[in-house]
C-alpha cells in the first residue's frame, strides 16, 4: 500500500492523480487551501477505494507554516512513497509589470513556497532513504517570453532548485521528478481556446503516475514537448523579439 | 465567447461556456442558458449562447455496498463510474452506446440501452436527484416534487440544472459478457428472432440498411447475458484515434455499400456464441476516439426514431425502403425493441420498435429527413431528442403529447426564462 502525499490537493492535475492512487488502495495526505473543495475530494477517493483520507489545510504564503505541516504529514503516514507539489497560481502578467508586490506575490506562490516546502520534505526523504518527490513546473521555465515571463521565472527557479535537489538526493536512493507540462486544461486556463496541442488533466496524471514508478526523470509532458520547447529554446535572439509568444 | 459544436460537429456556435466547481456557485450567480455534459448528443440540444459546462462538478458523494445505491455529483462521467465500480463488482443498470456521457447528461436523455426491453431507461434506476432552478435548490424524486422529477428525466435540461443524483448500480461477478450473434436474412426475420430472445437481457440489431428486396433488412442481432466467469477488469484507454476530419467524399454510396456488405457477410456461421469484455459488447466505438471525424468537416447527424409496436414490420419496412432508394445509406444503422415507456414527459422510448442511423451532411439530407418525419408521423411515432437537429415544431409536439405539461411545469417554476437550448427555441419550448 503506497503512502501518498499531496500539496495543492485541488488542483485538476493533483486531483486525477489522487483518483489513480486511490483506486490502487493508497493512503493519501492531501494538502490544500481551499477546505471545503478538500472535503467534497476527500469523500470522492474514498468512494474510488483510497484506504485513508486525511486532510490539512494551508496557505502557500505562510512560510512559516511549512515545516509543522510537513512534519505532520510525515509522521501520519509513518513512510511517505510519493510526494507531490501540485499548488500553483496563474498571474496576469501585465499586472505584474506595474505592480512589484504583485510579481513578488506570484513569485512566492509559484516558487518560492515550493523551494520552502521542498527544503523540509527532503530532509525527510533522505533520513528514510526512500520515495519520490515530485513537483509539477512548467515548459513556461524554460525560456522567458514577454507574455508570462514572471509564472516563467518562478518554475524556472524551481526546475533549477529540483536540478540540484535530484543530484543530492540520488545518493540516499529518493527519486525526484520534475513535471513540465505544457497546455493543460484546466480552469486554471478556462479562458484559453483549446486547439490540438491541449491536453486532458487526466492523461497528464496517467503521465505522472507512469514516469513516478518507473523512476523516469523526464519532464516533458506530454512527451512532444520536448520537441516544441527544444525549438523555442534555440530560437535566436533576433528572430525572437520579433514574435508575439 | 468559445466555439462549441456537439458530437456531430453541426452547428458549430459562439457561446459563454462557464464551467462551476460547486452548486452554491451556481445558486449565487443566476445561471441561464443550458446545462451540458460530455457533449455526445449529436445535435443543437446542448448548444445555447450561454454554456453550463458540468466537467468541475465530477465527484463520488455517497456509495451504500449493501444496496448499490450511488450518490454523485451530476458532471461525473459512466466512464469513471465503470473505472471505480467495475473492480467493486457494480455495473450501470443502463447504459447507452457510449461511457463518455455524465450522469447529469444521461439523466436529462434519459438514455436506453441494449437492456430496454427488460430494464427500462437510465432513469428508472435514478431514486433522487438535486436540481437548481432559479435560486432554488430542489430535491426531486418519484415522493418528492415528483413533478418536476418526471419533467427533468428526459427533460433535455430544461428545468434547471441537475446537479447530483442517487441511482441504482447493478452487481456483476464477471466483466466479460456471454454473447451470442445470430445473423438474420431480412427483416422479418429480425423481428422474429427480437421475439423469440425476448428474454435476454441485453439485444440489439445491426441493420444493413442499403440491401434491398428479399434481403431488405438484413441483420446481425447481438445478445448478451453478463458471465459469471471471468475477472473484474475493467477497460482501457481507446488505442486508436481519428486525428483530423476525414475527406468527406470517401463516405458515398458505393464505400458504405461495400462495408455494410462486408461487415455482414464477416460472420458466416448463422450463430457464434463467445465471451467478450464489457467495452467492446456495450462500447465499440469508444475504442477509436473522435470517430466523429470520420464524417467529415461538415458533420453528420443521426435519426433515431420509435414507433409503436402495431407499426411493426410495415412502418419499419416503409422506412427502410425510401432509404435504400435514396442511396444515402447509414454507416451504422442499429434496430432495436424497446419495452414499455415510463411517465416521463419527454422521454423517448415507447414499446415499439426503434432504429438509428447515421448520416453525413449534405444537400439532400434534410429533404430525405423530412419525408421520414412524414413516415414516422403516420405510424404515430417519434424521434429521439438527444440525436435530433432539424426536427420541425410540428413534428416535435405530435410525437411528444405531454409537452403541454412539460410547458406548464417549466413556467410555474420560471424555468422556461431561465433554461433554453437552440433546440427547445426550435420545436417551440
Amino acid at each position: 500500500m503506497q503512502n501518498i502525499i499531496i500539496i495543492g490537493a485541488t488542483s485538476a492535475m493533483a486531483k486525477e492523480v489522487a483518483k489513480l492512487y486511490a483506486i490502487e488502495k493508497a493512503n493519501l495526505y492531501l494538502i490544500a487551501r481551499d477546505t471545503p473543495k478538500l472535503d467534497t475530494i476527500k469523500q470522492d477517493l474514498t468512494i474510488r477505494g483510497a484506504n485513508t483520507v486525511h486532510t490539512a489545510p494551508f496557505d502557500a504564503n505562510q512560510f512559516n507554516s511549512h515545516q509543522t505541516l510537513i512534519e505532520q504529514a510525515f509522521n501520519t503516514l509513518g513512510r511517505v512513497d510519493v510526494l507531490l507539489v501540485a499548488h500553483g497560481s496563474l498571474p496576469n502578467q501585465e499586472l505584474c509589470q506595474t505592480d512589484s508586490m504583485k510579481a513578488i506575490e506570484e513569485l512566492n506562490t509559484n516558487g518560492v513556497s515550493v523551494i520552502s516546502i521542498l527544503t523540509h520534505a527532503a530532509t525527510k526523504m533522505e533520513q528514510q532513504k526512500t520515495g519520490n518527490i515530485t513537483v509539477i513546473t512548467s515548459v513556461a521555465g524554460d525560456r522567458g517570453r514577454q507574455s508570462n515571463y514572471v509564472y516563467g521565472a518562478a518554475k524556472g527557479m524551481v526546475s533549477i532548485f529540483l536540478q540540484g535537489l535530484a543530484q543530492r538526493l540520488s545518493k540516499s536512493g529518493v527519486h525526484v521528478l520534475d513535471i513540465k507540462p505544457g497546455f493543460v486544461d484546466t480552469p486554471m486556463t478556462a479562458e484559453f481556446d483549446k486547439g490540438a496541442l491541449w491536453a486532458k488533466p487526466e492523461k497528464v496524471a496517467q503521465i505522472i503516475k507512469k514516469r513516478i514508478s518507473k523512476k523516469s526523470s523526464f519532464s516533458y509532458t506530454p512527451a512532444f514537448w520536448f520537441v516544441i520547447m527544444t525549438i523555442i529554446k534555440f530560437v535566436p535572439k533576433f528572430i525572437f523579439d520579433k514574435v508575439k509568444l | 465567447m468559445k466555439k462549441i459544436t456537439s458530437w456531430g460537429k453541426y452547428p458549430l456556435i459562439d457561446a459563454n461556456v462557464n464551467a462551476p466547481s460547486t452548486s452554491k456557485s451556481l445558486m449565487n450567480k443566476k445561471q441561464t442558458g443550458i446545462a451540458r455534459g460530455l457533449g455526445r448528443s449529436y445535435g443543437d440540444s446542448a448548444l445555447s449562447e450561454n454554456i453550463i459546462i458540468s466537467e468541475e462538478m465530477n465527484h463520488f458523494i455517497s456509495f451504500d455496498d449493501e444496496t448499490g445505491l450511488l450518490s454523485c455529483e451530476a458532471g461525473v462521467s459512466l466512464d469513471n463510474i465503470l473505472t471505480s465500480f467495475v473492480p467493486k463488482g457494480w455495473f450501470l443498470s443502463v447504459t447507452p452506446g457510449t461511457k463518455f456521457v455524465t450522469v447529469g447528461g444521461a439523466i436529462a436523455s434519459d438514455v436506453h440501452g441494449k437492456n430496454h426491453h427488460v430494464e427500462g431507461s437510465f432513469s428508472d434506476h435514478v431514486t433522487s436527484l438535486t436540481l437548481i432552478v432559479n435560486d432554488q435548490e430542489l430535491k426531486c424524486s418519484r415522493d418528492e416534487n415528483p413533478d418536476l422529477f418526471h419533467a427533468t428525466c428526459g427533460g433535455m435540461g430544461l428545468t434547471g440544472i441537475i446537479t447530483e443524483a442517487t441511482f441504482k448500480l447493478k452487481p456483476i461477478t464477471s466483466a466479460y459478457i456471454n454473447q451470442k450473434v445470430v445473423k438474420a436474412k431480412n427483416l422479418e426475420t429480425a423481428l422474429e428472432l427480437f421475439e423469440q430472445y425476448k428474454d435476454v437481457t441485453y439485444s440489439v440489431a445491426w441493420i444493413d440498411c442499403l440491401s434491398t428486396g428479399d434481403n431488405l433488412g438484413r441483420s446481425l442481432l447481438m445478445l448478451g447475458e453478463h458471465a459469471d466467469k471471468g475477472e473484474l477488469t475493467t477497460h482501457k484507454d481507446g488505442l486508436l484515434n481519428m486525428p483530423c476530419d476525414m475527406p468527406s467524399f470517401l463516405l458515398n454510396k458505393y464505400t458504405i455499400q461495400a462495408f455494410n456488405s462486408a461487415y455482414y457477410n464477416k460472420q458466416l456461421k448463422a450463430e457464434v456464441n463467445n465471451t467478450i469484455h464489457y467495452d467492446p459488447f456495450f462500447y465499440p466505438l469508444d475504442g477509436i476516439n473522435n470517430w466523429n471525424r470520420m464524417y467529415g468537416g461538415n458533420g453528420f447527424t443521426q435519426y433515431q426514431f420509435v414507433i409503436p409496436k402495431k407499426a411493426g414490420k410495415e412502418g419499419l419496412t416503409e422506412i427502410l425502403k425510401a432509404i435504400a432508394e435514396s442511396k444515402q445509406g447509414s454507416f451504422l444503422s442499429v434496430l432495436k425493441v424497446f419495452g414499455e415507456g415510463n411517465k416521463n414527459n419527454l422521454s423517448f422510448p415507447m414499446e415499439g420498435y426503434t432504429l438509428a442511423l447515421d448520416f453525413k451532411l449534405n444537400d439532400k439530407l434534410f429533404a430525405l429527413l423530412d419525408r421520414l418525419d412524414i413516415i414516422v408521423r403516420k405510424y404515430e411515432g417519434r424521434l429521439y431528442l438527444s440525436k435530433d437537429v432539424r426536427m420541425s415544431e410540428e413534428m416535435f409536439k405530435a410525437g411528444y403529447p405531454q409537452w403541454e405539461e412539460f410547458q406548464t411545469l417549466r413556467k410555474e417554476y420560471g424555468a422556461d426564462e431561465l433554461y433554453h437550448s437552440l433546440q427547445s427555441k426550435r420545436i417551440g419550448l
